[in-house]
């Protein structure tokens, strides 16, 4: 026992210099070089377009590719962000003493959400018409040959109050709206981070209690509804009940590894020195025990398809298993974000030292990026996907300019919020 | 002298005093058989320099167990015992086993965990437990130390060490 508390450095401040910089930017040209390169040989290869032609659909174009591609990491990086954001809000509604010297980097990442707004609804626009299948006029239109009454039925979701089938007004409204209210949030906390910074007092604290609330019951709803919206709705006969809370636990895996690879890297870099590895050790569990959870939700949807086996749900995973190209993706899925963590961060010591951790969180974040090329790439291209040149440069360019954009956040405010009342709770936790 | 007979009891009244006192009486050469006390303290362990306890090992064994008997089980009952086709599946159709290996897993982990704890800890049904002193289930913690295991020091000067220390009192407990 008998903790003396030591006099930690409170005003410490993130320094971006460019040590940090140039590997993130040699990331960034190496992504841009590959997703280059990938472009200019799915540009030369022919071979593909005539099997498209072929199967009845319309002629494949190497861009449709690269939409996905962009589509994957939009959806995946607004994930990311948009958790940060929430897992902050929920250690002020929990109360959580423990987490209190790193709320600030959990913040950090929703640095990301006014350009992954500008990217997804920019996105929408020029790409939506080739991602999603019921952005077709002539699905709603009885007298056409290509008519479906199932989309039909399904319509409205997407173009209520107007006509089916003309332009998708409460898609975007709900593609608005959410983004307009994250933001909204993210700047409410980022502003009662500063003025607490500024003031003290436990005041800012319920505050932000209060409005961390407010944020989980908005994002309870919204991060459901835009599962359906950006993932669900592109293989649209196709339904699961689960699909919301199933992209949300593949995020918040993600973001839980980024926020922990985050704070590895700036001990190492000789900041927030309160943090020990009893508090790494919590990230760990959260790391280790969602890991499961998200294997639970990916199990549980899997499980009943396959054993009710009705068609028009099994299609979802016959379109995935039988394929060259996804089936092999399925099992490194799997093995990737259940095997690994399960075995790896099961013991205390994995989970209290850097190493295993950093490698761990690391195979997540790509993980997870594969179980959404999985669940986006087999709707959007059919068996013209995969993972090659285009899909590895495009996740480096996104990867590397989501760090810079996060970590130009970091550094513009405070590290410590250095007036948080539970500062000193955290100091002495200990596990 | 018997060993695990006699002991000289300190009784300390707070927390805070048991866990400097353990240091300090660890400190001065004292061995200590055990601390009683009526809630668990934090860092108690810490300072009585225990070892981290071993029973995740045997929670991972005991859960390897179920996994494979469940499987094993699955496997025989529906592949070679009785092999009957439900919703035309395979016979030995893996993915419907999981729950079933899920559950076998968590039962004999925790199962195995409890017995395990119970028999290292001495709490089968017919132990008859030995009461140092009937306080330590109310509000005093105790420490107990075997006159046997420290014959190189005076029962004196241990008592001296126990006194200095911030025990309340000194006793003298012996067993049969």
């Amino acid at each position: 026992m008998a903790h003396h508390v030591q006099n930690y450095n409170l005003d410490q401040k993130f320094d971006f210099n460019s040590g940090i910089k140039k590997p993130i930017l040699t990331v960034l040209v190496i992504g841009a070089v590959l997703l280059g390169i990938g472009i200019i040989l799915a540009m030369t290869s022919g071979g593909h377009a005539e099997e498209g032609a072929e199967a009845g659909a319309h002629a494949f174009h190497w861009y449709e590719r690269l939409f996905a591609n962009i589509w994957i990491n939009n959806v995946y990086f607004t994930g990311i962000a948009i958790v940060g954001v929430f897992f902050f809000a929920i250690q002020y509604a929990a109360q959580a003493g423990w987490s209190a010297p790193i709320t600030r980097v959990m913040l950090s990442l929703g640095n990301w959400l006014p350009f992954a707004a500008i990217l997804m609804i920019a996105g929408f626009f020029l790409m939506g018409h080739n991602l999603f299948h019921w952005w077709h006029a002539e699905l709603f239109d009885p007298n056409s040959s290509e008519y479906d009454s199932i989309i039909d039925g399904k319509g409205s979701f997407f173009y209520w109050p107007m006509e089916k089938g003309t332009f998708p007004i409460f898609y975007v409204a709900r593609m608005v709206i959410f983004f307009g209210f994250w933001i909204f949030f993210f700047n409410k906390f980022k502003k009662i981070a500063a003025a607490e910074d500024q003031l003290g007092g436990t005041s800012h604290w319920f505050k932000m209690r209060s409005w961390s609330a407010y944020f989980l019951v908005f994002f309870a709803v919204s991060s459901s509804i835009a599962a359906w919206d950006w993932v669900m709705s592109i293989d649209t006969h196709w339904f699961s009940t689960l699909f919301g809370w199933y992209v949300f636990s593949s995020w918040f895996v993600a973001a839980l590894s980024a926020i922990t690879l985050l704070t590895i890297f700036l001990r190492g870099q000789g900041y927030l020195e309160m943090v020990n590895e009893n508090h790494i050790h919590d990230l760990g569990k959260f790391v280790f025990g969602f890991s499961i959870f998200w294997t639970y939700l990916w199990f549980s949807q899997f499980l009943l398809i396959y054993y009710a086996n009705i068609p028009e749900e099994s299609v979802y995973f016959v379109e995935r298993l039988t394929s060259d190209v996804y089936g092999p993706f399925i099992f490194v899925n799997i093995g990737l974000n259940f095997v690994l963590p399960f075995l790896v961060l099961m013991t205390r010591d994995s989970k209290r030292h850097g190493v295993f951790l950093k490698l761990v969180c690391t195979l997540l974040i790509v993980g997870h990026w594969i179980d959404f090329i999985l669940m986006v790439q087999p709707g959007t291209l059919g068996h013209n996907g995969g993972v090659g040149l285009m899909e590895v440069g495009s996740l480096l360019v996104f990867g590397s300019v989501v760090a810079l954009v996060v970590l130009g956040g970091l550094a513009k405010g405070n590290l410590v919020p250095k007036n948080h009342p539970m500062l000193e709770e955290s100091y002495n936790h200990h596990i | 002298m018997e060993r695990d007979t006699h002991f000289i009891l300190g009784v300390y009244e707070d927390e805070d005093v048991l866990l400097h006192a353990v240091e300090q009486v660890r400190s001065s050469g004292v061995k200590i058989h055990e601390v009683f006390s009526p809630y668990p303290v934090h860092g108690l362990e810490h300072v009585l320099g225990y070892k981290r306890s071993r029973l995740p090992i045997a929670a991972f064994l005991f859960g390897l167990l179920g996994t494979s008997l469940a499987l094993t089980m699955q496997f025989y009952m529906m592949k070679f015992d009785w092999p009957m086709i439900i919703g035309g599946k395979d016979f030995a159709a893996v993915p419907d086993f999981i729950p079933v290996t899920f559950e076998m897993t968590v039962l004999l982990a925790a199962f195995g965990m409890v017995g395990v704890f119970m028999i290292s800890s001495n709490l089968k049904p017919w132990a008859q437990p030995r009461i140092f002193d009937v306080r330590i289930t109310d509000d005093k913690h105790v420490m107990a130390i075997d006159i046997a295991n420290n014959n190189a020091m005076e029962v004196d000067k241990i008592k001296e060490i126990l006194k200095s220390s911030g025990a309340s009192e000194v006793n003298n407990k012996s067993f049969e």
